[in-house]
This record gives C-alpha cells, structure tokens and sequence, in this order.
C-alpha cells in the first residue's frame, strides 16, 4: 500500500494522483491502482503521468466506478499501487514526436520529460473534446507544444517531419494517425487500451492481434509498432 | 504439524488451495509477483489438442462482484505447453494439475493421449465445451455426453482424472454421479455460469458469442449450494471453486465438502490472494485446535 500525496481535479472529469513509494517506472508503462477492498472486482490500469524521488503520478479520468473510488482519495489515505507493468516506450534518438487524444495524453509528459533528458527533440500534440488541461506541465517538458480542442489532432501534425512518433488514445485516433505516417520515414509506436483483467499477462483477456500472432497488451505491450497492430489495414 | 496437508485422490497436497484453470497462466508471471510454491497446486490454462487464438472482441466485462469472460481458450495447444511450460512447472514444489478441454471426442482423445507420455500430477478434464460435431451443445450440460466423454477418455487415460463440471449442468448431481461411475478419480466444480450483458447503445451482446463465463464473488453462493449437493451425492473428492476470495469462504468450502479449494477471479484483486486464503486457514485451524483441516470437511 502507498499514501496518496495528492489527488487533484485538473479538469473536468480529469484527476491527477500521487502516490508514494520508489518505483523503477520507465516511460509508458502502467499500473494497477485499487483504492478498495473486494469490489469492483478489477483493479484499475492507469498511465503513469510521472515518476520521481518522491513518488509515481498517474492521470486518470473518471469514467466509472473504480475511477469513481480514485477521486475520493484524499492526501494521506492509502492506495494500492501494483507494477509498473507493460513493456513501456523505447528509448531513441532524433525528432521525436509524441501524440495524444484524451486520457491518451497521459503517458506523454513522462515520455516528453524522459526523451528530453536524452536528448531528443520533442513535439508534443494533445487533443482535447472540451477543454485543454496541464498545459503549463505539458508546455515545460517539450521543444514545442500544439494544442487541438474539438478537433482533429491528427490534422496538426506533418510526420515526415520526424524520425519517431509515438501516439496513445482513442483506437481510431491512431489508426487515423497510422493511416498518416505510412509512406514516410517516421517509425510510429502505438499504445493499446484494450480491457485488462489481471493487468500481469496471465489471462488473456487483453489480448491483441498482431502480424506476429496474438499479444498481451499488459504484458508485451501496452506499445507497439505501428505496422504490427494496423498492418493489415 | 501440516494443518492443511491433504490428499486428494492419492496425490498429497502441502495444502488444499490451488489456482483455477484460465487465472494464473502457468503461473510464470505470477511467480515473478510472490513465493508461487507457497500454493498447493496450479490447475493450468485450459488447453486444446492445437493451439487456438481465441476469440474476437472484448474479453472481460465487469459485473456487480464478479467478472464475464469469453477468453475462447486461447492456449499454445498441448505440444507448446510440453515445450514451453511442464518441464517448468513439474520442476515447482506444488501439485501440477494440467487442464485439457476439446471441442469434439477425437480433440479430447488425442490431447489426452499425447499427455499420457507425460508427468504431471492430476489431469482436469475441461467439460464446458461446446461439442462442434452436436451442434455446439456443451459436453458438460447432458448427463448422458459428459458420460460418454468421462468414459472415452477414462479409457485412455493413464493419469488421475478429475472432471471439472458446468454449473450450466441440467442435473449436476446425476451429471457428477455419471463421472463417478465412468471411473472419475475426483470431481471440481464449478466452472463459469452463463451469462450475458447487452450494449444498450448499439442495442447489441457485449460480447461477440453473445453469452460469456460469470464468475467472482457474485457466483459464490450457488457454487457452495452445488458443491454441498455434489460432495454429498459421490465418493470420489471434490474440488470446489466459484467466487472464493477470503479464508472464510474457503472454510464454507471445506465444510460443504471440498477437499481442495481453487482460487481463480480474485487474483485479479491481488495477485497474491490466494497465500492470505492459506495464510487466513493455518490461522483457523490454530485457533480453532482443528489439527488437520479436512477435520471440517462436509461437516455441514
């Protein structure tokens, strides 16, 4: 169990949690959160937002029970916090652009920082439905930052301008955005949602189709290459 | 003194919590999360005679305390398990319950017969297929089909068999009693209850077969009402699984009859329930003076 440092609204239905603990996080991962005892049953798979000395963050929207539970955690309270899990986002060079729809955005900023600090170049584009949240954090971690409320993010990017894309949200979002960077230079890394039950790779609910047979999305995953999940398509 | 040492059906457990078929993988990832041979057994993902990639669609549906799956027995089939995974778990200081499922008689002989030149401890014959060659009707719903698959594979089968039921059985008492006399060495029960959830936007099933597995803390109640029914209708040991999360339940468990309890949905609470569940029995029994579990066993 973890004590919860904080837990903020940072927009409309838009939470952001810290809990303590040092966790060896790499970008792109996720855990398991559970701030309950037996029910719901599940415990929840959420990005992790950031890690540092002090703690692990994770950015979550509130969409149902468990998320529901999240939000009412206050400072001080306990959270169970199991991982991180998942393969996470590769380590590269060059110009790099990160590219979020939603909740999808949540994985980037430890992504933009992580990337940063090796010394890449790095792009940030965050859609939003509503409203644009943590654009001060978002804006000091990145070379440079585009901002799409109500569109279509996939419009405001020219990938031939990078050599690696890297991309998290709604299914049709990146495939959209796959559709996009086909033909150019640019290796383009996805990263899948789909429903996770133990969130660990032993039972197979979460599993993904790929060109090189079926994935666990918790456990070979959440990232993959682009061309392994849209190939077909 | 081993409180919870039991045997079942000759093989010895060091204690009676096992981790049902289709939860806990073969148990690879779990061991690198906590001390796997603390459990008494692991009962494998089921496997098919080849290997099958599952269904299509979502998978896991969350219920009021429980879970819908529809995993489609997504397995590496019975020859990637032999090269991948029995030398592995044999080499485990626990009970190695191999759990096979077929969708026609031939699939279910020959998975069984390739594993008959193999060691494990206990085969679990999964009966809650749907037989393709009947019209997909589920072997394990008619007393007279699960017989005969019991039967076929009695014959062919060099290792202890233990039949895990349907709770969708039409008569799950007389269904157990057609395994015990077709020479079932021991019974588990229950698998998962059929059942269904509809997207009310797309006016569609949630799930592409249209019916899923129910199982979870919701299903536990009827499991302990079948397990009572069964344990006490048949000689051969039961094993009895279906919502088990707490040491408590497992005790209702024991007292309903099981010999050996297995663990499956409440891992995904917390992947190392299942040692609070033997932790939380050790307990019981010391305070209780119970010097060997099975002292409790259908005392209900």
């Amino acid at each position: 169990m973890a004590i919860v440092l904080k837990n903020e609204a940072v927009g409309k239905d838009f939470y952001l949690l810290k809990a303590a603990g040092d966790y060896p996080a790499s970008m792109g991962q996720f855990c398991m959160l559970r701030a309950w005892d037996e029910y719901p049953v599940l415990s929840r798979p959420i990005s992790i937002f950031d890690c540092d000395a002090e703690g692990i963050s994770f950015l979550y929207k509130v969409v149902g029970q468990g998320t529901e539970l999240l939000a009412q955690l206050r400072p001080g309270d306990e959270v169970d916090v199991q991982g991180p899990y998942g393969n996470g986002f590769p380590m590269v060079k060059g110009k790099v652009a990160l590219l979020g729809g939603g909740i999808g955005v949540a994985p980037l900023y430890y992504a933009a920082k992580t990337l940063k600090a090796q010394g890449c170049t790095v792009d940030l584009y965050l859609g939003f439905t509503e409203e644009a949240m943590l654009e001060d954090a978002y804006g000091a971690v990145c070379d440079k930052m585009t901002v799409n409320v109500g569109g279509y993010v996939t419009d405001e990017i020219n990938p031939a301008e990078y050599d690696v894309i890297m991309t998290c949200g709604p299914q049709i979002m990146m495939k959209v955005l796959a559709n996009k960077v086909k033909g150019t230079a640019a290796q383009l890394y996805v990263s899948m949602e789909n429903r996770m039950g133990c969130g660990v790779g032993a039972c197979l609910v979460c599993s993904c189709k790929t060109s090189s047979g079926n994935k666990k999305v918790c456990k070979d995953g959440p990232v993959f290459k682009a061309e392994e999940v849209f190939g077909d398509e | 003194m081993n409180r919870l040492a039991v045997e079942f059906a000759g093989v010895p457990f060091k204690n009676p919590v096992v981790m049902a078929s289709g939860t806990f993988g073969f148990g690879r990832e779990y061991a690198q999360l906590f001390p796997i041979e603390r459990l008494g057994g692991i009962s494998s993902k089921g496997l098919t005679l080849h290997a099958r990639s599952g269904n299509e669609g979502i998978r896991i549906w969350e219920t009021p305390s429980g879970i819908m799956n529809s995993v489609g027995l997504e397995n590496p089939g019975v020859e990637g398990f032999i090269a991948r995974d029995l030398a592995w778990v044999n080499s485990l200081d626990l009970v190695n319950i191999v759990n096979v499922g077929g969708h026609s008689m031939e699939d279910y002989v020959q998975a069984v017969e390739r594993l008959n030149e193999e060691q494990l401890d206990l085969l679990e014959l999964n009966i809650s297929c749907p037989n393709v060659k009947q019209g997909g009707m589920n072997f394990g719903v008619k007393t007279e089909m699960a017989a005969e698959v019991v039967r076929t594979i009695r014959n062919v089968c060099k290792h202890k068999l233990v039949v895990k039921l349907s709770p969708n059985a039409e008569n799950i008492v007389d269904l157990a009693k057609a395994c015990e006399a077709e020479g079932a060495d021991g019974i588990s029960l229950v698998n998962t209850f059929l059942a269904m959830a509809i997207d009310i936007k797309k006016k569609q099933p949630v799930f592409n077969n249209g019916y899923a597995g129910l199982s979870g803390p919701a299903i536990k109640p009827i499991a302990l009402r079948m397990i009572h029914q069964v344990s006490h209708a048949v000689e051969i040991p039961v094993m009895g699984l279906g919502g088990i999360s707490t040491w408590q339940d497992a005790v209702e468990f024991i007292m309903a009859g099981a010999t050996v309890i297995q663990v499956g949905t409440a891992t995904f609470m917390k992947p190392d329930k299942a040692l609070d569940i033997i932790d939380g029995l050790e307990h019981y029994c010391e305070e209780n003076g119970i010097q060997n579990i099975l002292e409790i066993r259908g005392i209900v």
